[in-house]
């Protein structure tokens, strides 16, 4: 028989392990589910894991998938500090891609310094607007966000397709749903030729670090943080629990919202009905995998950019389906969360009791 | 009846955490049918000893011995099998469920069938035992004190031989625990041994035939308590001349410095007491004690004075003439009202977070709370403060609340408001579950800050403290508070009746059976 055992204190060990053993575990039976599907499981996993990132454009592939998911995390991050269940970094993605798309179609024709910056600005507005609206909800009538956000998920997915099926198709499109291409002036300027690589990566960069000063030497993140420990702590300090809600609320809607402005400006260049391969989703697993930490999210980031590359790899190279990057990410997941029971709970096996008297 | 029958042999068991010895080669006899007390301070090793016993945990070493028979793989299961069974100090009841229900619950479906039925039973049990409950009540309408005999005869219709019950007298009246104590002075004349824990002296010299003490894991001595007086076994648990404050000098004073004036709180749907028109003026240089049964709207008049509750509520909170109703916890704080509240984890401290942190909580210099930036060289020597002042003991300012004894986090959080010399202290059962040490710790500190001129409202379900403390004296009970009377002008018999309430409908007689 197997018993869990609650541990005195949490175990430090365990908290590092945890995430490598559920590595390991998503590898095994990553190979496993490879050698069902016919294919060679070494090779196969090579394939999916290290190819991509064996070549200069790969790794700067890497970066491009990596930032949208690294800011929508950041955002995530600091709700889930506050016990905000924010499940809404897609939607608000989408709605900042959408109005970020929308200014950079207006600015097609400026010439100005300031018109990219603007463009990412109305996309991080944008952002934000779309998460107060789960932030008001449940700030006035204690609606449950993760209901809210969900939902507003959907809705922002189909305003994008809304306006790139009418307002916003490009006219000689030949009937695409999708918007004109934007003009150079509004798109991100990329740092190598060739490469894909653009400055958004090393925003997200400065991101981390900000995260990481307003978390650890800041009363607010002192808040934030306090208020997810502790609820009642927290009143009984007087800390105002509805701003600090609205300011999580608004400071993740506006990341997303510029991950959103940055992909449409950057490696796509237009507004298309798939800006997001689910990038707001992947966030809030790399929120967890990185333990709410920045230099963990930074890293989980990166881990969940090779997982969407290396589900296009194998698509190429040996034909099978993209849902497996989608696989991968529950996989991963699912034996996170196991392996994390192991920090309060040890393992005991016993055998079953026989009677005494 | 044997000298084996339900007697329990503890030889030489240690159990270590880390390096620190919980328990370090403890040997101890209870002696069938009778009361032994198990006394100790915090942190002594008391609650590890009792889940030994009760098999939750394993020891590292040594064995126990039931009734001559060495047990060799001890659990709860097997505990209960032999009918080892222990009362908690925190209840685990459904509270919107009935009584009879309760104990249905934990009796197991084999129990359950048969006859005579599960309500007969439990009705024969109360009246072989003098115990007074209603079976078909809810838990959440229940007093602390009847919710302890649902798991008290939750217990006696199981097969009990050795009772536990951990700190069982710390929610009771006087009239209750006397009728506690009939109930388990019956158990023991029937040959059931009994280990009882306490931290109050007197209840040991009162009921129980035999002492141990433990210390630092150790044991410390053996004795028949009736032998020795309340001083003798105090020193004997803390290993110093004790402390506790001598008799100080009560007071009169005659400044207003706090006034609650036609308070009323609306919290009727809830499980929550409502407040109806408190009245009550705390003066400077006093000790001002509300004693009741907890759940008569203590929590609801500690969150209004905080500033904490969100329930609709309508009167004045006047401090030095200005209302301060409308303020928020922290400005609160920052005119000079601070507050100690009754959960130390989960709402006087966070657990998980250093103690450093936890010092920002209340922290009430604008200068340092208003900053963008923490700044940290302040809270750190603030933190080392408090420590060194308070003699908290732990790892140092970045040890985790949660890391620390009760007693000792206890006094980090009185030290925490102290020593920023409030105008105004609100505490809630300041010494509940904290060792004698302490607690003359946090005495002294009380009665030194109200000798210098601070006004201080101490609500606690601790009556004996609460005389030993207070200047003047109320009760609240049902929401309704008593008027203020001078502490010399009362008595415990007194305020004991009053705090069941002249109306409520157990009466007295049945209280005190």
């Amino acid at each position: 028989m197997i018993k869990f055992e609650l541990r005195e204190t949490e175990s430090r060990v365990m908290s590092v392990v945890s995430p490598l053993l559920a590595g390991i575990l998503t590898l095994l039976t990553g190979g496993l589910l490879f050698y069902a599907l016919g294919e060679p499981p070494a090779k196969t996993l090579y394939t999916f894991f290290i190819v991509p990132v064996s070549t200069l454009y790969g790794l700067s592939e890497l970066t491009v998938k990596a930032t949208p998911i690294l800011m929508c995390a950041i955002g995530l991050t600091l709700c889930y500090r506050a016990n905000v269940w924010n499940i809404g970094a897609e939607g608000q993605l989408l709605i900042g891609a959408l109005v970020g798309g929308y200014a950079a179609l207006l600015l097609g024709n400026s010439t100005s310094f300031w018109a990219l910056p603007l463009t990412l600005c109305l996309g991080i507005f944008g952002g934000l607007c779309w998460a107060s609206i789960p932030a008001m909800l449940k700030i006035s009538f204690n609606t449950n966000e993760i209901l809210t956000t969900i939902m507003l998920n959907y809705i922002a997915l189909n305003l994008l397709l809304f306006a790139i099926h009418g307002p916003l198709k490009d006219p000689h499109g030949y009937n695409f749903p999708e918007s004109a291409l934007f003009s150079d002036n509004v798109l991100l300027p990329t740092l190598f030729d060739a490469l894909r690589m653009h400055i958004g990566f090393f925003i997200g960069i400065l991101l981390i670090v900000l995260l990481w000063i307003g978390i650890n030497k800041t009363l607010i993140g002192f808040q934030i943080t306090a208020l997810g420990k502790d609820d009642k702590a927290s009143r009984f300090a007087g800390f105002n629990k509805k701003a600090l809600t609205w300011l999580v609320f608004i400071m993740s809607g506006g990341l997303a919202g510029l991950a959103g402005a940055i992909e449409v400006t950057g490696p796509i260049g237009q507004l298309i009905p798939h800006i997001s391969p689910g990038y707001g989703y992947a966030a809030i697993v790399v929120a967890f995998l990185g333990r709410l930490h920045p230099l963990g999210i930074l890293l989980a980031s990166l881990l969940m950019a090779l997982l969407y590359l290396g589900g296009e790899m194998v698509q190429i190279e040996l034909g099978l389906p993209l849902a497996l990057t989608g696989l991968f990410q529950g996989i991963l997941l699912f034996f996170l969360l196991s392996c994390d029971v192991l920090i309060t709970y040890r393992i005991r096996f016993v055998r079953k009791r026989t009677e005494l008297n | 009846m044997t000298d084996l029958e339900n007697s329990l042999v503890l030889s030489n068991i240690s159990k270590q955490y880390g390096d620190r010895f919980a328990n370090n080669n403890i040997s101890l006899e209870v002696v069938g049918g009778r009361i032994t007390a198990i006394v100790g301070e915090n942190g002594a090793g008391k609650s590890t000893l009792m889940k030994i016993i009760h098999g939750s945990i394993s020891p590292d070493s040594g064995n126990l011995n039931w009734n001559g028979k060495i047990l060799t793989k001890h659990s709860p299961a097997h505990a209960r099998d032999l009918g080892i069974q222990m009362v908690y100090q925190h209840f685990s009841l459904f509270e919107t469920l009935s009584v009879q229900d309760n104990i249905s619950l934990a009796l197991g479906s084999e129990n359950l069938i048969g006859e005579p039925s599960i309500l007969d039973r439990i009705n024969q049990k109360c009246e072989e035992f003098g115990i007074v409950i209603d079976p078909d009540r809810l838990i959440y309408s229940l007093s602390m004190g009847e919710r302890q005999r649902v798991e008290l005869v939750r217990c006696l219709l199981q097969k009990v031989n050795l009772l536990i019950l951990d700190e069982p007298t710390s929610v009771l009246t006087p009239q209750e625990t006397k009728s506690l104590f009939g109930v388990l002075k019956r158990l023991a004349d029937r040959g059931v041994s009994i280990l009882f824990i306490s931290h109050k002296l007197y209840e040991v010299k009162e009921l129980c035939d035999q002492a141990i003490i433990l210390r630092n894991g150790k044991v410390e001595g053996s004795f028949n308590p009736k032998k020795k007086t309340v001083v003798e076994i105090a020193n004997l648990m803390v290993g110093e001349e004790l402390t506790v404050p001598k008799n100080f000098e009560k007071r009169e004073s005659e400044t207003t410095i706090l006034e609650v004036k036609n308070f009323y709180s609306d919290n009727s749907g809830s499980f929550s007491t409502s407040l109806k028109d408190l009245n009550f003026d705390l003066r400077a240089g006093e000790i001002l004690g509300i004693a009741g049964i907890s759940g008569n709207g203590q929590a609801e008049l500690f969150n209004a004075v905080s500033g904490e509750g969100d329930q609709m509520c309508e009167g004045m909170i006047e401090f030095k003439e200005k209302d301060i109703s409308h303020l928020s916890p922290q400005m609160r704080r920052e005119t000079g009202v601070h507050f100690v509240p009754e959960d130390r984890l989960g709402r006087g401290a966070i657990e998980t977070m250093s103690l450093w942190e936890n010092s920002i909580l209340t922290l009430a210099v604008p200068e340092i709370r208003k900053k963008f930036f923490l700044d940290k060289s302040y809270l750190n020597s603030w933190t080392k403060e408090i420590i060194e002042k308070f003699s908290v003991q732990c790892l140092g300012y970045a040890a985790n609340a949660g890391s620390l004894s009760g007693g000792n986090l206890q006094k980090f959080i009185m030290g925490r408001e102290i020593l920023q010399q409030p105008e105004v202290l609100v505490v809630t059962n300041p010494t509940w579950g904290v060792d004698v040490a302490a607690a003359a710790a946090i005495h002294h500190a009380l009665i030194s800050l109200r000798d210098r001129g601070a006004g201080i409202l101490v609500i606690s379900e601790d009556i004996d403290e609460l005389f030993k403390l207070s200047d003047r004296l109320m009760v609240i009970c049902e929401g309704k508070l008593s008027k203020a009377r001078s502490i010399k002008s009362t008595s415990i018999q007194e305020v004991g009746q009053q705090m069941v309430g002249a109306n409520s409908s157990t009466t007295l007689a049945n209280e005190s059976r």
